[in-house]
């Protein structure tokens, strides 16, 4: 059974119907974590978040505290809030836009504050038209309300927050790419090193990007204390973390549980979480954090819902996106579509991510169609190790960004795993499952 | 003179201005065409550049890496069925191919009508509905064909026209206040506060 008992820290208001309204969220205890922030001296603030080792909610899991301890000391420094939530699956950071769109806020000036920046960005990816309209009202009412703006609440520390639209480009959730788009570019990752926009970021200054889900965050670590969210959880995974929970499910959705306390089968199964597979079918396989994850198998069902015990197997929590395939569902099929989706995606700096990803697909379309040919498995393999040598994990990286590594994770998973359904989809010339 | 309307044109300028460099508010412009135009015009273009102070080249180089973008009019209703992992394994696909015969206009493509246009997306984040469907980037969450359909009724008789602007309007919300406060100004008052916390923990100790 699934443990729920630990406290809601981001989806706490999600049951209101109201609950992206001011008048809500001043009711059950909005802004008052920012009025304690400003009480305490900005190192202060910022020396809870790092006490509660609050891992970055995005995907590559690097610890906000010692993000924000790398910003490079400068007269102009800024704060951006990567909210371009377009990982296939992911969808936790949609429901807290539009939802609780203040608590979003609310963290962004405390983290502005302890970073001691005073213009910060939220960089939301252009199709959530109603997130966007959420949050520039939320932002209107904080400046009305005096948390925004100069001197906020009579502090002397003043902030500007701009929503940004982005205009639809998954590379764009690519820290790097969001800050092209932000300078109104073509959404091209950037060359590395420097590796962190905390040393040349924003316009070459140095810049804080977290994510959206890290920053609803940061209202509960100031008012609980960093002591108490890293009491949650185990290990380096502390507090709890939005699953987003999808495919083969009863119970599609998203789900706020403790870190590491919970298994993939807990989540999956318990009847207040996904409530298991319609038609009690079997698990095939799942993906543990995103379609950049390699796949899983129902042995690794019950691993524990945790950073460093997922990475341990050879994948990733990545978004916190989990997709489940049953037995009815087609590994060829769903591998083809991943990487079609990362050959739309490629940006085309690259040689291996922009003509790997479409060699792929179109490899993959013919043994999903008809067409495909029993060497075509080698061409693959031989096409994933090009991009990412090795076909380790972590994997090897030939390219700019991760989005090049990330292509071969599913292609490799399922052929590792379900050979024989790919031979099977060579003798039948097309999909046996159609 | 300029080919935004007057409100548009007050707005763009607005925009400009919320940024540290003009040109990065290339994006929100564009949108802001689209707005007007329903797609980005080789007009719309021409005032971008002209208000991010880059060139018409730049700005359609920049347009086109963005989906949303359309360089050519679309209908006036941008219908996107998503077909990615989580759609995929709820029927998206056979979801797009109903949009396509329900509408009669094959995925890409606009209908004789000029009203919808027909998209095969990639992951709209709204998975917990799948398969996502959205009209002008509002998520109308019909995951069967019958509501699709219902849906589409409503859509063409206008019924849902204060939920679903005409494609290219974003966002209605008004931004209300901004700082816009030199950047000079927000260093000294920094450093101010800088050094009277200095001086608070110097007297506490």
């Amino acid at each position: 059974m699934a443990v729920l008992d630990a406290p809601r820290i981001v989806t706490s208001r999600l049951a209101f119907e109201d609950s992206h309204t001011l008048a809500r969220y001043l009711a059950t205890g909005g802004y008052q974590a920012l009025r304690k922030a400003l009480s305490m001296h900005p190192e202060q603030v910022a020396a809870e978040v790092d006490q509660a080792s609050l891992l970055g909610r995005g995907g590559a899991g690097f610890p906000a505290g010692r993000k924000w301890s790398m910003l490079r000391p400068s007269e102009v420094a800024y704060l951006v809030v990567n909210g371009d939530e377009s990982e296939p699956a992911t969808f936790k950071d949609h429901l807290l836009v539009e939802h609780d769109p203040h608590q979003l806020v609310e963290g962004v000036i405390i983290a502005a504050y302890a970073l001691q920046v005073n213009r910060a960005f939220i960089y939301l990816r252009g199709e959530f038209a109603l997130g966007l309209e959420r949050v520039q009202t939320a932002l209107n009412e904080a400046y009305d309300h005096g948390a925004l703006g100069r001197d906020v609440f009579g502090s002397g520390f003043s902030l500007d927050v701009v929503v940004h639209p982005g205009a639809g480009a998954y590379i764009c959730g690519e820290e790097t790419a969001l800050l092209e788009g932000l300078e109104g570019k073509r959404g091209f990752p950037r060359i590395k090193p420097p590796f962190f926009p905390a040393a040349q970021g924003l316009y070459g200054e140095p810049t804080v990007v977290n994510n959206v889900e890290t920053m609803s965050n940061l209202p509960w670590i100031v008012l609980n204390g960093g002591a108490a969210f890293a009491a949650l959880g185990a290990g380096r995974s502390t507090g709890t973390r939005l699953f987003a929970l999808a495919g083969r499910v009863n119970r599609p959705g998203v789900y706020e549980v403790e870190m590491v306390k919970n298994t993939f089968r807990d989540l999956i199964y318990d009847p207040a979480l996904g409530g298991g597979v319609p038609g009690d079918r079997p698990v095939k396989a799942f993906i543990p954090g995103g379609v950049s994850a390699p796949w899983f198998g129902p042995d690794q069902l019950d691993l524990p819902l945790g950073q460093d015990e997922v990475g341990a197997q050879g994948s990733m929590l990545g978004s916190g996106s989990v997709v489940v395939l049953d037995d009815t569902s087609c590994a060829v099929r769903a591998a083809w579509r991943i990487t079609k989706f990362f050959s739309r995606e490629s940006c085309g700096q690259c040689t291996p991510c922009r003509e790997g990803s479409g060699w792929i697909e179109r490899a993959m379309y013919r043994l999903e169609h008809g067409g495909g040919r029993v060497e075509d498995l080698d061409l693959l393999l031989d096409l994933c190790d090009n991009i990412a040598p090795g076909l380790t994990w972590p994997p090897q990286q030939t390219t700019i960004c991760v989005l090049g590594s990330s292509i071969p994770s599913s292609v490799h998973a399922a052929i590792e795993m379900f050979k024989d359904e790919f031979l099977a989809h060579v003798e039948s010339q097309g999909c046996p499952f159609d | 003179m300029s080919h935004l309307r007057v409100d548009l044109r007050q707005r763009a300028e607005e925009l400009v201005a919320l940024y540290p460099r003009p040109r990065s508010a290339m994006l929100p412009l564009l949108h802001l065409v689209q707005e007007q135009d329903g797609y980005v015009s080789p007009e719309g273009i021409d005032e971008v550049a002209e208000l991010t102070g880059t060139t018409p080249a730049d700005v359609r180089g920049t347009a086109s890496f963005y989906d949303m973008f359309h360089l050519e009019p679309v209908g006036r209703y941008l219908v996107g069925v998503c077909t990615n992992i989580a759609c995929l394994l709820a029927g998206g696909e056979e979801l797009l191919a109903h949009a396509a015969g329900r509408l009669d206009c094959a995925v890409g493509s606009t209908t004789d009508d000029g009203l919808f246009t027909l998209e095969e997306t990639e992951c709209l984040a709204d998975c917990g509905h799948a398969p996502c469907v959205t009209v002008n980037h509002r998520y109308v969450r019909t995951t069967t064909p019958e509501a699709f359909d219902a849906m589409i009724d409503e859509v063409r008789q206008g019924r849902r026209d204060r939920e679903i602007p005409d494609h290219g309007t974003l966002v209605r919300v008004r931004r209300n206040g901004g700082l816009r406060v030199p950047d000079e100004v927000v260093v000294a008052e920094r450093a101010a506060a800088k050094a009277a916390r200095a001086r608070r923990l110097e007297e506490a100790g």
